[in-house]
């Protein structure tokens, strides 16, 4: 062989390689989903969204207290980070020279890197340990503080990538700076902000480590912010770690409704973002 | 008061507009700012823009606190001893940390050793090699299992996966690799490898999409002057398109080790909860955030919650290290790339 053939040999068998290297990554996908449909979709019912667990031992029952659990904490874990990364982010894209701003971009980045288990003890000690009684609330303070550095990192990169033409256009056409900001720079990047809100929010409603020792859980339905509440990936962990077959049952289809909610957040988000910029560009 | 106010504050700023043209922009707006009638309301604003991103670097203060205030007592008690001691006996009051340290940056390290190769021969492909019509689609594809959440792996891994590497996987590796320390021993379902291997599916897809977007960004020209040169496909991605998005890869990586690291539920699922340091990877660990999430809400006294705030506290300091360091390296790797193009 000259060296010319073993060069397209080492070629072909590094592509070959990768190849092989896709269909490895592929695979879990679909073997999960699989999994989830199969074990999951067998226990869903009209019941599981509106029931209570049964006790122990008894069928039946459903798991309603964890999702509107869910729902409420993650509703509230919005209204808190949203606004706060989003006032961030502004301020990072308009003034992006003051010291504020870099200091800000740092921290979110430090925080970003931080593990949610961190962040869960730091809700523990500054709120359950204070207040001495475990909290929805606390849950959701530890929800948001994930959601602003990523709220935050959206926000400033998309109003960064308006043309500053336009916001030089509405200065000069004697609009005030605030004006400016909020009825021209965001009001543009509106669609996108919503995108990746909406992706935040998808990625801590399937936050379950903040959650173990602050919201910790709870058997009953429950909207009282100010006690433990039940929430669907808490769900999941305790009855897939307890020790009974219905338990595990029920862990696959709590599992699959909360891939059904973070899938059907992901999929709004990309419809917000393509529905206006479609309509804008072509 | 404030009509009279305004309407010189107009007249000065027509005039101020009219000889506008010339000056600097900013210039123009900090005067027109200080001297327009809607200066309260961008003070306002900009009070509001500047508390909410002060309340950044505010909230990772009081986290420090909070963290250290939570664990001074095990930190009064243990020191520095708490990194290098391995016993953990909550009914003894005794706690060393370094079977969680070790565990953690073990498993990390496997699962960055296994996803590093897969996932840059994912992007590889997908950027270079793949069809157009198979490109998105896998790409979309393998994003969806960033989406997944993690107690969601960890009920997979313990309910689908476990039973397959306990059955299949891991006899093949003993009688293969079995003359190597690491795969001796009794194979245990819930393992330091299988926690590896679930932290390996969960990272990939994070280095594969990020080091995908920094592929894409190489120009094209490069490939081409490569490949006109007379490398084949293989050897324009190893000696120009690889170098060319060296550190945007890199960062990649380091973006997967910092997840790994803090990764919690589906290890804690997998990994065995022992406190404990084999050789063997066959055999049950910990790791740092296993353990928080396993004990704090059992923990039965303010020692035992100290000592896991502590291990809170170590881990966080680990993370931001590892993020400096990507930083560093990144930061470094650029400058170099710049000065050789």
């Amino acid at each position: 062989m000259n060296r010319r053939t073993i060069r397209r040999v080492r070629s072909n068998l590094m592509v070959g390689l990768m190849m092989l290297a896709v269909l490895i990554a592929v695979v879990p996908l679909f073997f999960i989903l699989g999994s989830l449909i199969v074990k999951g979709a067998g226990s869903l019912s009209l019941a599981f969204f509106t029931k209570l667990p049964a006790p122990v031992g008894e069928t039946g029952g459903g798991v309603l207290h964890a999702i509107v659990g869910t729902l409420i904490m993650v509703g509230v874990a919005s209204l808190m980070g949203i606004p706060i990364g989003m006032g961030a982010g502004i301020h990072c894209a308009e003034y992006p020279g003051s010291k504020i701003s870099s200091m800000s971009r740092f921290v979110s980045d430090v925080l970003n890197g931080t593990p949610s288990i961190v962040i869960g003890v730091f809700a523990w000690t500054f709120i359950v340990a204070k207040q001495k009684h475990y909290s929805a609330l606390a849950g959701s303070i530890a929800l948001a503080i994930l959601m602003i550095p990523m709220v935050m990192r959206t926000t400033e990169e998309l109003i960064k990538l308006i043309p500053g033409s336009l916001r030089e256009a509405a200065l000069a056409l004697g609009y005030s700076r605030w004006r400016t900001t909020l009825s021209i720079m965001v009001r543009t990047a509106l669609p996108g902000l919503a995108t990746g809100s909406l992706l935040a929010v998808a990625r801590v409603a399937g936050e379950t480590a903040p959650l173990l020792f602050t919201a910790l859980g709870n058997q009953f339905l429950s909207f009282n912010p100010n006690a433990p509440m039940g929430a669907l990936p808490l769900v999941v962990y305790t009855y897939a770690t307890g020790p009974y077959d219905e338990e595990h049952q029920f862990a696959w289809a709590a599992a699959l409704v909360l891939i059904m909610l973070v899938l059907a957040l992901g999929i709004l988000a990309r419809f917000v973002t393509r529905r206006r910029f479609g309509a804008s560009s072509g | 008061m404030t009509t009279p106010d305004t309407t010189a504050a107009t007249k000065m700023r027509a005039a101020l507009d009219r000889s506008g043209g010339q000056k600097p922009a900013g210039a123009g707006f900090r005067a027109r700012m200080s001297l327009s009638g809607t200066a309260y309301g961008d003070l306002i604003f900009r009070g509001i823009l500047v508390a909410c991103a002060l309340a950044v670097p505010i909230l990772l203060v009081a986290l420090v606190i909070e963290l250290v205030q939570g664990s001074m007592l095990a930190i009064h008690a243990f020191g520095f001893h708490f990194i290098t001691t391995s016993t953990w006996d909550p009914v003894a009051g005794q706690f060393g940390a370094f079977p969680l340290i070790i565990g953690t940056l073990l498993t990390a390290t496997i699962a960055l050793l296994l996803a590093v190769p897969l996932s840059l021969g994912v992007a590889v492909y997908l950027t270079e090699f793949a069809p157009e019509w198979l490109r998105r689609p896998v790409a979309t594809t393998i994003e969806l299992l960033a989406a997944i959440p993690s107690v969601v792996y960890g009920l997979w891994g313990v309910f689908v996966l476990i039973p397959v590497l306990r059955k299949v996987f891991f006899p093949f590796l003993r009688d293969t690799l079995g003359f190597l320390p690491f795969f001796k021993g009794v194979i245990y379902g819930p393992s330091v490898l299988s926690a590896s291997i679930i932290l390996t599916i969960m990272i990939m897809p994070f280095i594969m999409s990020v080091s995908r977007e920094v592929l894409l960004a190489v120009p094209t020209s490069q490939r081409e002057a490569s490949l006109a040169l007379g490398a084949t496909r293989w050897e324009a991605v190893r000696t120009v398109i690889i170098p060319y998005a060296r550190s945007g890869i890199i960062g990649a990586v380091i973006l997967g080790l910092g997840r790994a690291l803090g990764e919690t539920m589906a290890v804690t699922m997998l990994i065995g909860n022992r406190h404990d340091v084999s050789t063997s990877l066959f055999a049950p660990g910990y790791t740092m955030a296993a353990a928080i999430a396993n004990e704090f809400a059992e923990a039965a006294t303010p020692m035992h919650y100290a000592a896991l705030t502590y291990v809170a506290l170590v881990l966080f300091v680990i993370t931001i290290l590892v993020n400096a360091a990507a930083r560093l390296l990144i930061w470094r790797v650029t400058r170099s790339g710049g000065k050789a193009a």
